[in-house]
């Protein structure tokens, strides 16, 4: 955007007009400049400052003392050069974190695209108690991650209800060990992973959904397509920047999923090496063990594969989709 | 734009039928899924502890009243529940005042480094916030803000700033330039305009905003189990988390408390669903 914009002129000119009335002294050019920067500067600068301060400073200051041994106490001291993250990277249990984000990110999209599609295909038809239906729907997506953890845990411990239902239908082989069997967890974990947040997909998808204009299908309608080739044909395409911007956003939940792992698997469980992500061994070893300079060398580690995962997203995916609104780019 | 949400909506609404009996019993099957382990939760706060040894998938049989009632004494539910309010209100009032200033400046002002300024915010939906939690435990720590509410709250405005903006920016850009001019006109400085006329126009934004920051804050688990340690400064969810940890073999118990910390949200849910909805839908079109 630059100086010559329309609008501004005509701000100006207003400026101008309101300015003669009122022969006051701050009626000059300059002065109108400097008071619109006090304005610009004023209104922004609380924001500005804990934006910072709060979100952007801690990254930096996670890169300084992931160079030390440190246990937290006073100034870090014993600098270690590249030595925590080469641990990082040697210790099998943060291998199967890296391994379990990659399982939760590529099931996460590969189960929630399906399920989330089919449900907003399905609650975007015209039909009475739709609004209802939504409702339920949406319920996983607002309830605290921590309540469902809790929920889930109690629901599948062993003997507990979904054991109980399974045997009552007679498919009491299918009992498992969902909380105990350790090659198990990480499924169950995406399984309560995918039940909380399809309904986030569902909503975007909906939203999407209500951008494409009736016309379109109406007209596919009159041509003599049937519900599904609609679906097919006109519908999901025109769904795709929705769906894409959906599955960047899936991304970048999955690398930093903590919650509801934290509150289902046992320490024990995670301690031998299941159910982790990175976040939940960085939580374990930074703030529990007290290992400062190494939680941080992970904490790191889960930003840079964050950052890059998002802007390679981005480039190559997104491209235009979003239209500047996460980069700024026009 | 969020405000095309609520007519769209509406318009459609007009226009309902019945449906076919297979879009209903597709339905029912996943209102059933998503809600039955909720349901579960709820009913199984109205049984014993044996009823549930004894066959963990039944009905209550008979009803039984009084665990609700002795959680809500046994536990912190009160304190928890007043402490989550009021880190959730505060975080609230926060990031709008914060993000509708700062989102006014973006959509309102021309000036050199207004789109740096945009990017640099967006920055903080590029990564993730939680990455973080080490350094910010130690900064606030070095702050001597540690169990207290500033320790919840500060960190959650900020994390919340970036969607707030994405979210308001275009809204306000989208209010017309002539009534910006009519104002001026009228002798009202650019304060004046969004004091008076800016602000009032744009509520509906304001609360999708301020519901989304307020769902964010009052579900948020890792940033408080870092800060507040002390019992009297929890929130519901270290609540519920330190309820089911502390009296693992009271299965009824941790049920009920559960569904009590369950009920405001599903309550809150309900009344601003629109909201919420709108605001995300809100969020991707901006």
């Amino acid at each position: 955007m630059t100086t010559t914009n329309p609008t501004q002129s005509l701000a100006d000119r207003a400026g101008v007009r309101s300015a003669r009335l009122r022969p006051a002294g701050n009626t000059t050019r300059a002065a109108r400049t400097r008071r619109k920067w006090y304005e610009i500067v004023g209104l922004t600068t609380p924001a500005v400052v804990v934006y910072t301060m709060f979100v952007l400073v801690p990254m930096g200051f996670a890169v300084y003392y992931s160079l030390y041994r440190w246990k937290g106490v006073g100034p870090p001291t014993e600098f270690v050069g590249w030595r925590n993250y080469l641990l990082a990277f040697e210790d099998p249990i943060f291998r199967d974190a890296l391994w379990n984000n990659a399982i939760i990110l590529v099931g996460s999209l590969v189960f929630q695209l399906p399920i989330a599609l089919g449900i907003a295909l399905l609650l975007n038809r015209r039909f009475r108690g739709r609004a209802f239906f939504r409702l339920l729907v949406f319920v996983p997506y607002v309830l605290a991650e921590v309540t469902v953890g809790i929920m889930w845990k109690l629901v599948l411990i062993r003997d507990g209800s979904v054991d109980a239902i399974l045997k009552a239908l007679g498919l009491g082989g299918l009992v498992q060990g969902w909380l105990s069997d350790l090659p198990l967890i990480i499924w169950t974990m995406l399984f309560i992973l995918t039940w909380k947040y399809v309904g986030f997909a569902i909503i975007l998808f909906l939203a999407g959904l209500s951008n494409i204009p009736d016309e379109l299908t109406e007209a596919a309608s009159i041509d003599g397509a049937s519900w599904w080739q609609i679906q097919r044909h006109v519908t999901i395409p025109l769904l795709g920047p929705t769906i894409r911007i959906w599955m960047f956003l899936s991304m970048i939940g999955s690398l930093q999923v903590f919650d509801v792992l934290w509150v289902v698997a046992a320490p024990s469980v995670r301690s031998l090496g299941a159910a982790n992500t990175m976040a939940t061994y960085m939580v374990d070893n930074g703030f529990f063990a007290r290992l400062w300079g190494y939680g941080n060398a992970v904490a790191v580690i889960l930003f840079v594969i964050s950052f890059v995962a998002a802007l390679l997203f981005q480039r190559f995916v997104l491209r235009r989709d979003i239209q500047g609104a996460l980069t700024g780019a026009k | 734009m969020a405000v095309d949400v609520v007519p769209s909506v509406t318009k459609k609404r007009r226009t309902a039928v019945w449906g076919s009996p297979l879009t209903y019993a597709l339905a029912l099957a996943v209102a059933a899924v998503s809600i039955a382990p909720v349901a579960y939760v709820i009913l199984g706060g109205f049984r014993t502890t044996a009823q549930i040894n004894a066959d963990p998938a039944a009905l209550p049989n008979p009803w039984v009243w009084t665990t609700y009632g002795r959680v809500l004494s046994q536990g912190n539910f009160w304190t928890e529940l007043w402490n989550s309010t009021v880190i959730a209100l505060s975080t609230t009032l926060g990031v709008v005042v914060l993000g509708v200033c700062a989102a006014f400046v973006l959509a309102r002002y021309t000036f050199r480094g207004r789109e740096v300024l945009y990017t640099y915010f967006t920055l903080g939906l590029l990564f993730p916030a939680g990455a973080a939690i080490l350094p910010l435990y130690l900064m606030l720590r070095d702050m001597d803000l540690i169990n207290s509410y500033y320790a919840v709250i500060l960190p959650q405005v900020a994390f919340q700033l970036p969607l707030t903006i994405v979210v308001l920016r275009p809204f306000l850009t989208a209010v017309p330039m002539e009534l910006e001019d009519a104002a001026m006109i009228d002798g009202s400085s650019r304060l004046g305009f969004f004091w008076r006329i800016l602000l009032p126009l744009s509520g509906p934004a304001l609360v999708t905003v301020g519901v989304l920051g307020f769902v964010a804050s009052w579900n948020a688990f890792l940033l408080p189990l870092f800060v507040i340690q002390d019992v009297s400064l929890q929130t519901l969810p270290l609540g519920v988390q330190n309820f089911s940890t502390q009296y693992t073999s009271d299965t009824a118990g941790i049920l009920a408390f559960t569904s009590l910390a369950m009920l405001p949200a599903l309550l809150f849910f309900t009344f601003a669903e629109r909201q919420i909805v709108g605001g995300l839908q809100g969020a991707i079109k901006g």
